[in-house]
């Protein structure tokens, strides 16, 4: 199967491309449209700096040419959420050209090149299934700023389309350009897909629109690829369709034929002038881009010292990232001892409670305390995990809850012997045991010590102090 | 003979008129409409507040550029509670909300506007005769013929007819291809077509959005420029307006310079053209002359290929820019039995023929396999003819033409859309260009039907357009 991919990502600007009217997601029904997006008569389209910025700094992390020449060309057809009768887009001359992005296949990196990114106004919505005679428009999506991504038909397989979808999801979002909130649309694919034999010369596509989750995406191609196969076995040929997912069938079926395939009309926009940036311009966004998440996992791996499997989870979102770099920065713990906390224990409660990862950057202070409490042996490894959740709701310091609940390790020797021998009494037989070759034992009484101490008891302290007791 | 706005000024200030009194002068003429220039009339009471206001600026001594002073606006400019209708059946009942930047500024400089003038349908046509609204008729007769009605040229013909008529001081046109420049002519009066960017395109209803340019149709040339120091203004929301620093056009208008002028008449414009077109170049350049004004002969290469070159680019961008005009949001939408039904039905009835016609053209010669044919090719060949032009410039300051090719004609007369398209081909280069150009009356035809005179200028060089403009008006004593 060759699969060629565009994505659409939805810019992160706080006004449209074109007009001044917010960017936001979750309003009322049209409540962010002005003259220009419901295209009023005589109203004029003011291009957005920002989102050539943005797309810019895309062009920096997925190794596009960035040209200074681009223009944005209309492209004509009719519908009833395409208030202007065209869409503004750049066509002949895109601001991106010829870039690329590694991504992980198998074992392996591949190299994806991508062919283009250009930038266009998005369309509203229309919504058919409120009422049984009439047909609703939001044009609240009307002019908001999309960079179209257009790679090359480079990909194998679904796992190579998903991880490649995913890693241009990271870069985007590492990058501040979209936020990758897939549901909400803000990064949607079209898929092009065709079959041949090994070796065999390329087939026809079809292109399956407007993909909005991994599980479409990896559903719909398979559905269509054995569809496909399907049709050359049975002596048919693929026609050149567009082609819709129907998400509760999980089947695709076309949306209309080349034969009826628009003729867009395309020409340079005569409201707009063409977009000449400038060599300083351009050094200026450079230094904007930040750290890419290929270049933070090869620090987190060789600098911070933390396991590539947990490096890898933490680089997989952006806030991740921020949450664990602010406590790194606020604390003088090991970033592998808040590595390794932060996907396993504090991630899970995130997780159970269905919280934000974000909301922990309010809490990084009692984390990083915590995780102190822990390395200095005031409280042991289990205790630490038990008041973790405390610690997370904000029921008092990380040292509050500890004293309050009079959690503090047991170091004190004297102390502790007295616990070790008493533990002792009446285990002879587990003693010979011992001095007669079995380690075995010594974890049972390692555990009855700590048991006897209510867990409070710093094990590495007793494991100490019983060897030597043991070994009299 | 008609008063100036200097003059209609001077006699606020010296109380020998009162605003009011100006208004319904020209309210009453405006208002009996008899030469169908005007496609709305705003009644006494919606302007009551503006000359109240404007009166109590005159008594304190402190009017405004524009104070007082009657305008008619072309029905193509949005005004803000106003019904807008680009004289299109399918913009009959648009009310827009927002007031056009062109008119936003005559507002603030103290003008009141006297009602929406008749206008070809979207700009599209030389004779006001594609109107939704009927045909504007030109106030001047062929006295040899003074029973015919006749046209007063297009786009902008309501408002060359309106201050031909006397209805307003002054009326605020828009030319794509001729159409300030060329009903002026026909209508006797003044029209200025500035430089493409000077006055913002934000608020008019588009045509050709890379050639639609605002400008004023006025009495005298004194008036252009008290308009145009108004509206030239750069503006932030038109992508397209320049930043360029304006000068004050009135102020050295009369001002005479001791350096040669040089004046270019493109010998090929004139070749096969009547007697009577021939006398107004001529009959300029003798009133000229003794001004130290030296006339050369200068040749264009791409007059020939200017007419067709805009009838492909015009076309290419109304048909998108009509787009919008889908009956969905505003408008007159039509009836259908689906959605591709209320398209074609509301598109096929609010449009009228000569806009449908230039839509099947535009979206033909932007249509794949077309395309590189025409639309490419077409705009190579404005940059050919940009390229003419200022080569030309580099001998010459400016550059003298007829307006026209003919004088008005009977309204019914032109049927054929190509013989029409003729009537614009003296200011349709100037338009691809970007050029200024304007259009003052240098005498009358045989038939005793005004006929005019163009000077282009360089870009941006309205100061000293205007500048040999007032002097050929003074020469020519047109008015006298």
């Amino acid at each position: 199967m060759v699969i060629g991919l565009e994505v659409h990502a939805q810019l992160k600007t706080s006004s449209k491309l074109f007009s001044s009217s917010p960017n936001q997601f979750g309003s009322d029904p049209n409540e962010n449209v002005n003259f220009i997006d419901s295209g009023m008569p005589g109203m004029l389209p003011v291009l957005n700096f920002g989102c050539i910025e943005k797309a810019i700094k895309t062009g920096f992390a997925l190794n596009f040419t960035i040209n200074k020449h681009s223009v944005f060309e209309r492209k004509n057809y009719f519908y009833p959420d395409l208030p202007q009768g065209y869409q503004i887009s750049q066509f002949e001359f895109p601001i991106l050209t010829e870039g690329f992005i590694n991504i992980e296949s198998g074992q392996n990196q591949k190299k994806i090149r991508i062919e283009r990114a250009h930038l266009e106004q998005d369309a509203g919505k229309s919504i058919h299934d409120i009422d049984p005679k009439y047909s609703f428009i939001d044009l609240n999506r009307v002019g908001t700023p999309l960079l179209e991504i257009v790679s090359y038909p480079d990909l194998k397989s679904a796992d190579e389309v998903v991880s490649y979808m995913s890693s241009l999801r990271q870069v985007l979002m590492y990058i501040d350009v979209c936020d990758g909130n897939m549901q909400e649309g803000s990064l949607r694919a079209d898929v092009n897909l065709s079959i041949r034999k090994p070796g065999g010369e390329l087939g026809t596509r079809c292109e399956i629109k407007n993909l909005n989750s991994f599980k479409f995406i990896r559903q719909a191609i398979e559905y269509e690829f054995q569809r496909q196969i399907e049709v050359i076995e049975s002596g048919g040929v693929i026609e050149q369709n567009t082609m819709l997912f129907d998400t509760s069938s999980g089947e695709t079926r076309a949306m209309r034929s080349k034969e009826f395939s628009h003729d867009y009309r395309y020409f340079p926009d005569p409201d707009l002038l063409p977009v000449n940036i400038t060599q300083e311009q351009i050094d200026k966004i450079q230094h904007t881009v930040g750290e890419l998440p290929s270049q933070k996992l090869e620090r987190y791996i060789n600098e911070l010292k933390i396991e590539k499997d947990i490096a890898k989870i933490i680089i997989a979102e952006k806030e991740n990232t921020d949450v664990f770099e602010k406590i790194h920065n606020e604390t003088e713990v090991p970033p592998k001892l808040i590595a390794s906390w932060l996907v396993g224990d504090i991630f899970a409660f995130i997780k159970e409670n269905n919280l934000d990862v974000l909301s922990l950057l309010n809490k990084t202070k009692a984390i990083g305390e915590l995780l102190k409490l822990i390395l200095d042996d005031i409280i042991s490894n289990k205790i630490g995990k038990e008041i973790l959740p405390r610690v997370l709701n904000d029921q008092g310091s990380p040292s509050e809850i500890v004293k309050e609940m009079d959690l503090e390790q047991v170091s004190d020797s004297g102390e502790l012997e007295k616990i070790i021998d008493d533990a002792l009494k009446g285990e002879e037989d587990n003693i010979s045991k011992y001095q007669g070759g079995s380690d075995r034992v010594l974890g049972y009484f390692v555990g009855k010590c700590i048991k006897a101490t209510k867990g409070k008891g710093n094990p590495k302290l007793i494991n100490k102090l019983l060897l030597k007791k043991l070994q009299k | 003979m008609k008063q100036s706005i200097s003059q209609i000024k001077s006699s606020l200030q010296k109380k020998e008129i009162s605003v009011e009194e100006l208004h319904d002068e020209f309210f009453k003429i405006a208002k009996s409409n008899i030469n169908n220039s005007y496609n709305l009339i705003l009644d006494k009471e919606h302007n009551k507040s503006f000359i109240t206001e404007s009166q109590k600026r005159y008594d304190n001594s402190k009017p405004l550029p524009l104070d007082g002073i009657p305008l008619g606006i072309k029905d193509l400019f949005c005004t803000k509670g106003i019904r807008t209708t680009a004289s299109s059946k399918i913009l009959s009942n648009f009310i827009p909300n927002y007031e056009s930047f062109v008119t936003q500024q005559l507002l603030k400089d103290g003008s009141i506007f006297l009602g929406k003038n008749n206008c070809d349908e979207f700009a599209m046509g030389s004779s006001n005769e594609t109107s939704h609204f009927g045909p504007v008729v030109n106030p001047w007769k062929n006295k040899n013929e003074p029973d015919n009605n006749l046209v007063p040229g297009g786009s902008s013909g309501g408002s060359a007819a309106a201050v031909a008529e006397g209805s307003c001081v002054a009326s605020m046109g828009t030319d794509t291809g001729g159409s300030i420049r060329q009903p002026a002519s026909l209508c006797g009066i003044v029209g200025l077509k500035p430089t493409f960017g000077s006055c913002s395109r934000w608020g008019i209803v588009a045509f050709a959005s890379s050639l639609d340019q605002a400008g004023p149709l006025t009495n005298c040339v004194e008036d252009a420029a008290h308009i145009l120091n108004s509206i030239s203004k750069f503006d932030f929301n038109d992508s397209t307006s320049s930043n360029h620093t304006r000068d004050d056009y009135v102020s050295e208008l009369n001002q005479k310079t001791d350096q040669k002028i040089k004046i270019g008449i493109p010998s090929d414009y004139l070749q096969g053209v009547s007697k009577d077109i021939l006398n107004q170049i001529e009959n300029t350049k003798k009133v000229l002359s003794k001004n130290n004004i030296e006339f050369l002969d200068v040749k264009f290469s791409t007059t020939e290929y200017a007419l067709s070159t805009y009838y492909i680019l015009a076309p290419a961008e109304a048909s998108s820019n009509l787009a919008r005009y889908d009956g969905i949001r505003y408008g007159v939408r039509e009836k259908g039995e689906n959605l591709d039904d209320i398209y074609l039905n509301s598109r096929t009835e609010g449009f009228g023929d000569e806009v449908t016609r230039r839509i099947l053209i535009g979206a033909y010669v932007l249509s794949a396999g077309y395309y590189d044919a025409y639309y490419r090719q077409a705009q190579k060949v404005r940059r050919l003819i940009k390229n003419d032009f200022q080569r030309i410039f580099e001998e010459v300051d400016f550059i003298l033409t007829p307006t026209t090719p003919n004088e008005a004609f009977k309204i019914g007369d032109k049927l054929d859309p190509i013989s029409m398209y003729k009537n614009d081909i003296y200011t349709v280069p100037t338009s691809l260009a970007g050029l200024p150009g304007i259009s003052i009356p240098s005498g009358l035809s045989s038939n005793g039907l005004p006929l005019g005179i163009q000077f282009i200028g360089n870009y941006f060089q309205e100061k000293k357009l205007l500048q040999i403009a007032a002097l050929a008006e003074k020469e020519l004593a047109f008015n006298e």
